[in-house]
Order: C-alpha cells, then structure tokens, then sequence
C-alpha cells in the first residue's frame, strides 16, 4: 500500500520534471549554448561552464511550469465557466416570484423585484430599509443581518392595511464579503384568510341567519298548534315562511362571494373589458326590477372608447349592485341616470361610470359607513327591498381589486350619485 | 434624501434620528392595532401588553430628543439638516401621543368587554382604525420615500376619518338613549372613537411636518371644496404610483 502510493508519487514527480524540461527546451538549449559560447572564447574554466549548465538544467526543472498570474487566473476562469455567474442579480431577483429585496451594508434598498414592488410600494434606491419596514419585529431581523449575527434569520410579518398580509421573511448575506443582504418573503396570507373566513362566515351568517330562521320556526310552530285549521292563516304563513328561506338564500349568495372576494384581494384581473358594453348588458338585465318600481333607466354615455382592465363578471356585480339599489331605494324618484365618462383631472386617465337616482338621499351621518359588513341605513326599507346588507361591501372589494374608488354624493331629498373611477386601459 | 457631509459621523447621526423614528412609527402602528384587537376580541392579555409596550415609546421619544439637543450643539446644523433634526423631534413627540392613545383604548377592554356590545359598533371602530392606521402607515412611508407630492392623500383621508367618527358618535348616542345600561360601556367606546379620530390627527400633523422637513415651506392651505363629495374606497395608492 505505502509503496504503491511512493510509485505512483515517483511516477507523477518523473512527469512533471519531463513535463517542465519539455516545456523549457527552447530557452534552455539557447542558455547552454549561450554557456559554451562563452566557454569557446575562453572566459572562463571548463569546470565552471559544466557547472553553469547543471545549474540551468536544474532551475528548468524546478521553475513552475505556469506563472502565478496565470495560475490565478485559471483558477477564477475555472468557477466562471459555470453560466451562472453571468447572470446578473436583478433578473434572478426578477425570476422569483414572491418579493425579494436586496439591500447593502448600510441598510438601504440597492434592488427590489417587482413583486416586492408590488406588495409594498415603489422603492427607488437607495431608500433605507429600516424606515419601510417599521414592525418591531422587522427591525430586529434587519438590524440582526446588518451586525452578522450568525446566518440566516426568518420572522413572520403582518402587513395590516390596506389588507392584510402575513409574509414569513428570511434575511441573509448573499455570498461572502458582498456586502449584501437579501430580504426574502414567502406570502403566508392565503392560509391565514382561510382561517379568518371560517371564522368571519360563521359569525356573520349565525348572526344574520338567525333572524329570518327564528320567523319560520315560530310559524312553524304555529301551523301544528293554533293555526292547525285554518287555511287563511296557513296560506299567509307559507308566504312569511317562503320570503324568509329566499332571504336566507340570498345572504348565502352573497357571503360567499364576499369571502371569495377576501380571499384574493389583490388578485389583479386583466382583461380588457369595455365599461359600455358591459353596462348595458347590466341595465338590460335589470330592465325587469326597473320596469316593477317603476324607475325609468336613461343612459349618458360619453363617445369614445370606455375600457378598463378587469375582470368583466366582477365589474358586471359592481354596476349590477349599484343600479339594483338605486332602483330600490330611489323608486320615489322616478327615474335613474346612468352617466360613463372619461375623466383627466387625476393624475392617470380614468373613466368615470355615475349611477344617479332622485330618490330620498342618505343622510350624511351614513354615508362613510355604507359599505361596512351589514350597515343599514334603515333597516326596515332594506329588508322591505329584499336588502341583505352586503351588497356596497361586494362594491367594495371588488372595487380595490381593480386599484378603483367608490364615490358618494348625496342631498337629503335629491338623491344620490355613486360614482365609480376606475383607471382607463 | 440625506446630503453627504465631511464629517462621516454628523451623518450617521441625522440617520440614527431617521432610524429611530421609523423604529417608533412601527411601535405605534403596532400599539394601535393591536388595542383594538384587543378591543374587538376582549382580550385582556393583549391589552396589557399594549399597556406595557408604552414605556418603549416614551423611552424611544426621550432619546431622539436627547440625540436631536446634542446634535444640534455639537453641528450647528443648518437649513434642510436642521429641518430634519427640528421635525425628528416633533415627529417623535407626535407618535408618542399616538402610543398614548393606543394604551388609552387598551386600558378600557376590560370596561367595555363587561356587557357584549351589538356587533356593527365594533366593526364600526374597525373601520375607522383601519383608515387611521392606513393614513399613519402612509405618512410614515412618506418619511422614507421623501415623496411629498403624495401628501395630499392625507388630508383627504382625515375628512373621511371625522365623517366616520360623527357617523360613530350617533350611532353610540343612540344605542345610550335607547338603554341607559348601555351609558357605561358606550361612554368608552366613545372615548376609543375619540382617540382613533385623534390618531388621525397626528398623523395629518406629521404629515405636515414631513412637508416642512423636505421643501422648507409649510402645507399649503386646504382649498375648499365646491362640493361635498364621500370618498369611500380608497385606491391602493402605493401600486399605481
């Protein structure tokens, strides 16, 4: 075994010394001739020249084959030759699809991939980290990946408004002796929504289920006892009862689509959808209701192309919920317009789609809270027009799915105008 | 942003200022949302906490102001550096009333937590935190980014969060006339109205001040509107920018 190991040493030495003196022939036949060219005009002794040339010989063969240089250069040649290194930072940031920031020794953005610019905002470098990211627990992550505390480090950060967002997120030195740190986020939201909306559905819908299902219990109740024999009273019951089933149906309808609508928030939809298409298809749809409150629908739509990015069933439910109430609550008014413009006063192109009616109007006090969960202005009329009470929520979400606002103008005793700017395509 | 100066150590010290007010914005933020999650969920635990996390601020606060004095006697700043050094200095006293908000509505969970309160008024003071919470999220943003031409939102904001509260206050009036029972618990849920309303306030100050610090001129003057019109979803400001 160790002598193995000495032949095969002896064999590799043999080589390279073969190898070096190959490699030096030239220069090494010229010295030695130089040598006894100096030797032939007598400068010096024999004995000095034989010396002279082993002394050459030997240096050949110890002199390294490759200069330092090169060698190092080799050396980097060899790790650059895997493609990898070409690529640059930004489109690997690019590839990932959840947020990643990159960010310097002194703690300010030097790159953010357009998911994370997307998640959280524009940032421009060299926006400092620590100002953006405020949550204490985000503080200690950032400031413990500047000091070089030991490796990577991973936290959970809840982002709360505009809607929440739970990110777990993961800082870590990229490379060694880079000077940069890499801020991870791995989107964790879509699990804690699900939770929250079991949560949310059971509350919401046993507390407004209750309602209409303790009406049809007592009725029930009712018809076996008192009302046994008496099929007047029978047949106005079967009535109350049948309202309030299609009541509960109806609140069904809507608090799944609501949580389905929490579910994605900012899922953002894209297709091209034309507004005056689409708000026709809604007007025609509801001819039926408009025809029996008896609200004449008039249409003002502006020339020119109306479109938006989006997503056309959503939008359809928007204008549908909106002209629906404006039917049933400003019924007395008579009449509805339905007004489509395009809008340059902001700072990008919107398109402006107004549902006005001549009814009573909301009372000021109402109006901010409108859209909430269940907010009534009154909640006899609501449940008089078959109102669950979800309807401007829906609007709502839908809305800032879309990067749109809600607008709401309103007299007491002129009626009221929603408004719905929603960015032109 | 920050200019760079011969003395090295001057501007890690302007930045030590800015860093510590992003560390006591978050603090904030944290404080308020969780007082009333606290509040929502009758969660005591959670509203001693928030009780407790207080003392951070108030020590966060006295050492900007400590760090803002000697920086001053020590680099006789001028112009935009003592801008920033002057509105450090209100900025943090504004987010330490911020914090003292927060623990005022934690302090009163257990108050309100004894009688179960209908369910619309908590969603009530959700909604109105959460506008208060996005506007004090937004102006802490601008103290990053140094973008003022986004500040116009604020003001915008703050109207919707005193039109909420109006709309909160009667609801609350009503629901003591109805039953004078509900007088105790209703009179804090006021209070906790007040103080989300007031939350919205320093932040339109900050708002203001963070104007200050980069142009050197204060907020122009509110122009009046022609019409009274209910912004009542707001855009995602921060994606179309």
């Amino acid at each position: 075994m160790a002598e193995t190991s000495t032949q095969t040493r002896t064999r590799r030495t043999a080589k390279l010394t073969a190898g070096r003196l190959y490699q030096n022939r030239w220069m090494l036949a010229a010295a030695i001739l130089a040598v006894l060219a100096v030797d032939l005009f007598g400068a010096a002794s024999a004995g000095f020249t034989a010396a002279t040339i082993v002394a050459l010989v030997l240096v050949a063969l110890v002199a390294p084959r490759t200069p330092a240089a090169r060698r190092l250069a080799e050396a980097s040649a060899r790790v650059e030759r895997s493609p990898l290194d070409r690529l640059s930072g930004e489109k690997l940031a690019a590839a990932v699809a959840e947020p990643l920031i990159i960010f310097d020794r002194d703690g300010a953005v030097v790159h953010a991939n357009e998911a994370a610019d997307t998640a959280f905002g524009a940032m421009t470098p060299p926006l400092p980290l620590l100002l953006k990211f405020r949550a204490p627990e985000m503080q200690a992550l950032i400031e413990a990946a500047l000091s070089g505390e030991g490796t990577a480090q991973a936290t959970d950060y809840v982002e709360r408004v505009p809607f929440e967002r739970v990110y777990r997120v993961t800082a870590s030195a990229v490379g060694r002796g880079t000077g940069l740190f890499v801020l991870a986020f791995k989107d964790q939201s879509e699990a804690r929504r699900i939770d929250r909306m079991r949560a949310d559905f059971i509350a919401n819908a046993s507390h407004e289920l209750r309602t209409p299902l303790a009406s049809i219990a007592g009725f029930v109740e009712t018809l076996r006892g008192p009302a046994r024999n008496d099929p007047n009273a029978r047949d106005q019951f079967l009535q109350i009862m049948q309202d309030q089933t299609g009541r509960m149906a109806r609140l069904i309808d809507d608090l799944l689509s609501l949580s389905r609508l929490e579910m994605k928030p900012y899922l953002k939809p894209g297709v091209r959808v034309d507004l005056r298409q689409t708000v026709d298809a809604v007007i025609d749809s509801l001819a039926p209701l408009a025809a029996g409150s008896a609200v004449v629908v008039e249409r003002d739509f502006a020339e020119g192309p109306l479109e938006v990015q989006g997503d056309r069933d959503e939008l359809f439910q928007v204008f549908q919920n909106l002209l629906e109430n404006a039917c049933k609550y400003g019924r007395s008014g008579g009449r509805v317009v339905v007004s489509m413009k395009r809008s340059a006063e902001a700072r990008q192109p919107e398109i402006e789609v107004t549902v006005r009616d001549f009814g009573p109007g909301i009372p000021d006090e109402h109006i901010p809270r409108v859209t909430e969960r269940f907010y009534r202005v009154d909640v006899e009329t609501s449940r008089a027009h078959k109102g669950t009470g979800l309807g401007l929520s829906i609007v709502k979400h839908i809305l800032t799915r879309h990067g749109a606002r809600l607008s709401i103008r309103s007299k007491q005793g002129e009626g009221s105008a929603f408004t719905v700017h929603l960015p032109a395509a | 942003m920050l200019t760079q100066h011969t003395v090295r150590a001057y501007d890690e010290e302007l930045q030590f200022l800015a860093r510590k007010i992003a560390a006591m914005g978050g603090q904030a933020e944290r404080m308020v949302d969780q007082a009333i999650n606290a509040l929502v969920n009758a969660d005591h635990a959670l509203a001693q906490k928030v009780v407790q996390d207080d003392l951070l601020l108030d020590e966060a606060e006295r050492e900007i102001d400590d760090k803002a004095i000697l920086v001053i006697a020590r680099r006789q700043p001028m112009a935009t550096d003592l801008r920033e050094i002057i509105g450090a200095i209100r900025i943090s006293a504004d987010l330490e009333r911020v914090g003292d908000l927060g623990k005022n509505i934690a302090k009163r969970v257990a108050a309100v937590a004894e009688g179960r309160q209908p369910n619309s008024l908590f969603r009530g003071l959700e909604a109105l935190a959460e506008l208060a919470l996005t506007q004090l999220k937004d102006v802490l943003d601008v103290y990053a980014s140094r973008s003022v031409e986004r500040i116009g939102i604020v003001r915008d904001r703050d109207e919707q969060i005193d039109a909420m509260y109006t709309s909160l206050f009667r609801e609350l009036l009503t629901y003591m006339m109805e039953d004078p029972r509900n007088i105790t618990p209703c009179t804090h849920l006021l209070f906790v109205a007040k103080n989300i309303e007031r939350i919205g306030d320093h932040a339109t100050n900050i708002a203001e001040t963070i104007y200050y610090i980069v142009t050197g001129e204060q907020m122009p003057p509110e122009r009046p509107k022609e019409d009274r019109s209910h912004g009542v979803t707001l855009a995602d400001d921060g994606k179309s920018g």
